[in-house]
């Protein structure tokens, strides 16, 4: 129930800008609440003179009406979907088709009208699509209050997130809304008892907890990109594309973005979806030592990363940085070289195919954690190796 | 004006054992610090309630470092008395424990809104035990203030908030009004400070608060482990990596062996 204190209102029209549904309108100097009203709560935000309530009821709800998977969809800066959306796409069809209920993607984006296609590839039977110039650019009131009323007019049984600087900003604030459970950076997610069951790690990755949410709906949960396997997109699949409008003004929004600025550099390839990921630590003694892993990175086809001590010193930018506080990489080959393994290290990379480990130390934890461990000095062995890779190519 | 920067305690390693039988943490004889990111946010409220503060002494906004744990968490509050916070305050209660993210956003913003006056609330990106990131944004929402996660820069210009958001792909610099709720995340080149015993000494003489449950006309059906959504359901230790093969070895010899391994794998 959403409801207006008239005795408080004083007609200041700032929940009429802030309604993404254009459902509010001033009757007699008043707030009115029109037909349509998704209880998003964008106007209970604004409000400066607490008149706006939404009471929701938490418990007790029936929750059989819930039904569908939901999977955010998160557009990047340069209009094309994120990779973890394909992630998060092909586990929902699995859990869709556990539970017999519909997959549905929703995006949310200006001028995003030709990615609903890519989407239905990955397994989405439906795409909600909300376009508007103001979602162009993410916003954390205008993408919170689209979402929380397209959840109450919808009702999904789940709703994923990926666990990405948007979505971990986004995915809370609507769960804290709705007041919903959450489980922040999921690394599996299965079906148990009809529950979504919700496995992710704790302590720096030493524990794993499976958490469920029994008495709210949507089951809310982020997840963690490069984790999950992406399936194949299948081009003859095909989606129903539902459009929302929805009505912003940037007047309602109350945080503005004055700039953007990119760091990472143009034309290089990311490190969290490189096949192959060469890291340094601080064994690898020197920054221009790093020179070597950029020579075998070129003869693997890789990108080179670093962990956070190499961040520290300023020797590389914060972006490559692999591990707990930096990326996630899960690629074919990785190798960390001069790396001990820490475990906020590790839990950022154990994920790859294949780790391969050089370390002076032979009792290094890095150890435990890689296929293939060669005991020695950075500086001795990569440029050998450089050069074993280069007589084998030559020879073939 | 108020500033609060909320910190936690959290046990001062990741070696963390879990007890066989019940599944639960044993953080008994771990040894506690504040949460490093916590600690870059109360550092960072120091430096803040000077570029609020307007002309004169009585204008400077009252700096809070507020904590929700067991009364042990004293010690975390007061070290951030000794950073320089004015006056510390920990929700303790058994009736907290147990309580998931929202809950504990929700029990924070019961006692923030006690303060009264609160404009600015500051809080680390994540803790390094739970590594969510999810109270900081869900306090926001509880407050209804606007939130401005992952800030690793903050500015003050003409009273608003000026803050650098990492976005994964660079940053974005955002303008927001107070009040406003920031997470930051901690710069690499931030060294967390050590009070010196003159400070200690001074924090003991510093307000210093315990409130409970009536404190903050909580209600104990919705707090804590009752009122959370989320339920743990499995402690578990996470699946051990087989150990592979290690060579120790010449330089030449060894890469021989590491080639021939790549090629089979097919990753040369």
């Amino acid at each position: 129930m959403i409801e207006v204190d008239l005795e408080v209102c004083s007609g200041c029209q700032k929940c009429v800008k802030a309604c993404p549904f254009a459902v509010i309108t001033i009757v007699d100097k008043k707030a009115q609440i029109g037909d349509g009203c998704n209880m998003c709560g964008a106007c209970v935000q604004v409000c400066p003179e607490d008149a706006i309530t939404i009471e929701r009821k938490v418990k007790d709800v029936d929750l059989s009406k819930f039904t569908g998977i939901w999977v955010f969809a998160e557009v990047s800066d340069d209009s094309t979907i994120r990779n973890v959306t394909f992630e998060l796409l092909t586990k929902g069809a699995e859990l869709a088709k556990e539970l017999n209920q519909e997959l549905l993607a929703v995006i949310l984006g200006h001028n995003i009208e030709h990615l609903s296609k890519e989407l239905a590839t990955y397994g989405a039977s439906k795409v909600i699509m909300v376009e508007h110039e103001l979602l162009g650019q993410y916003n954390t009131d205008a993408y919170s209050s689209v979402i929380v009323g397209l959840i109450s007019k919808y009702n999904p049984n789940i709703l994923l997130f990926p666990a990405t600087h948007l979505g971990r900003d986004l995915a809370p604030r609507v769960a804290a809304t709705l007041e919903l459970g959450l489980t922040a950076d999921c690394t599996g997610l299965s079906i148990s008892d009809g529950l979504l069951l919700q496995t992710r790690p704790a302590f720096g990755g030493n524990i794993m907890a499976d958490i469920i949410c029994p008495y709210t709906r949507p089951q809310m949960a982020t997840v963690r990109p490069n984790v999950l396997p992406k399936g194949e997109p299948d081009q003859s699949r095909s989606a129903e594309v539902i459009k929302e409008e929805v009505s912003l003004d940037p007047k309602g929004l109350r945080t503005k973005v004055r700039e953007v600025i990119k760091t990472s550099i143009e034309g290089t390839k990311k490190i969290d979806e490189a096949d192959c990921v060469i890291s340094g630590g601080r064994g690898m003694c020197t920054e221009e030592n790093f020179n070597t892993l950029e020579e075998l990175a070129k003869e693997l086809n890789g990108v080179v990363g670093a962990s956070r001590v190499v961040i520290d010193l300023g020797w590389r930018p914060k972006s490559v940085q692999v591990g707990q506080s930096g990326i996630t990489v899960s690629p074919k080959l990785y190798f960390a070289c001069g790396i001990s393994g820490a475990i906020q290290h590790t839990v950022g990379m154990r994920g790859a195919d294949v780790i391969v480990a050089i370390n002076k130390d032979k009792n290094a934890p890095i150890f435990e954690f890689s296929q293939y461990g060669l005991v020695g000095d950075c500086q001795e062995i990569i440029p050998a190796l450089i050069k074993e890779i280069r007589t084998r190519k030559a020879g073939q | 004006m108020k500033i609060v920067v909320c910190v936690k305690q959290v046990p001062d390693t990741t070696e963390v054992k879990v007890d066989e039988k019940t599944g639960t943490l044993i953080r008994e004889g771990v040894p506690s610090i504040i949460n490093p990111f916590d600690q870059f946010a109360m550092e960072e409220g120091v430096r803040l309630r000077e570029l609020l503060a307007g002309e004169g002494d009585e204008d400077k906004p009252e700096l809070i470092a507020l904590s929700m744990g067991p009364p042990q968490a004293r010690t975390e509050l007061m070290k951030c008395l000794a950073l320089g916070a004015d006056r510390g305050i920990l929700l303790t209660d058994r009736a907290f424990a147990g309580a998931d993210t929202w809950v504990t956003a929700l029990t924070l913003s019961l006692a923030i809104k006690k303060l009264e006056d609160v404009k600015l609330v500051l809080c680390g990106l994540q803790a390094i035990d739970g590594d969510t990131g999810q109270v900081g944004p869900e306090l926001a929402q509880c407050l209804r203030f606007p939130q401005v996660t992952y800030v690793e820069k903050i500015a003050v210009e003409d009273k608003k908030i000026v803050a650098h958001r990492q976005t994964g792909e660079g940053y974005a610099v955002i303008e927001s009004k107070l009040p406003v709720l920031l997470t930051l995340i901690t710069p690499s080149d931030f060294v967390p400070t050590n009070p010196p015993f003159s400070k200690i000494m001074k924090a003991k003489k510093k307000p210093y608060e315990e409130w409970n449950i009536s404190n903050i006309d909580g209600d104990p059906d919705r707090l804590g482990l009752n009122g959370s959504p989320t339920q743990v359901r499995r402690v578990f230790p996470p699946p051990k990596h087989e150990k592979g093969v290690i060579i120790e070895d010449e330089a030449e010899n060894a890469v021989k062996q590491l080639v021939d391994y790549l090629m089979k794998e097919n990753l040369v």
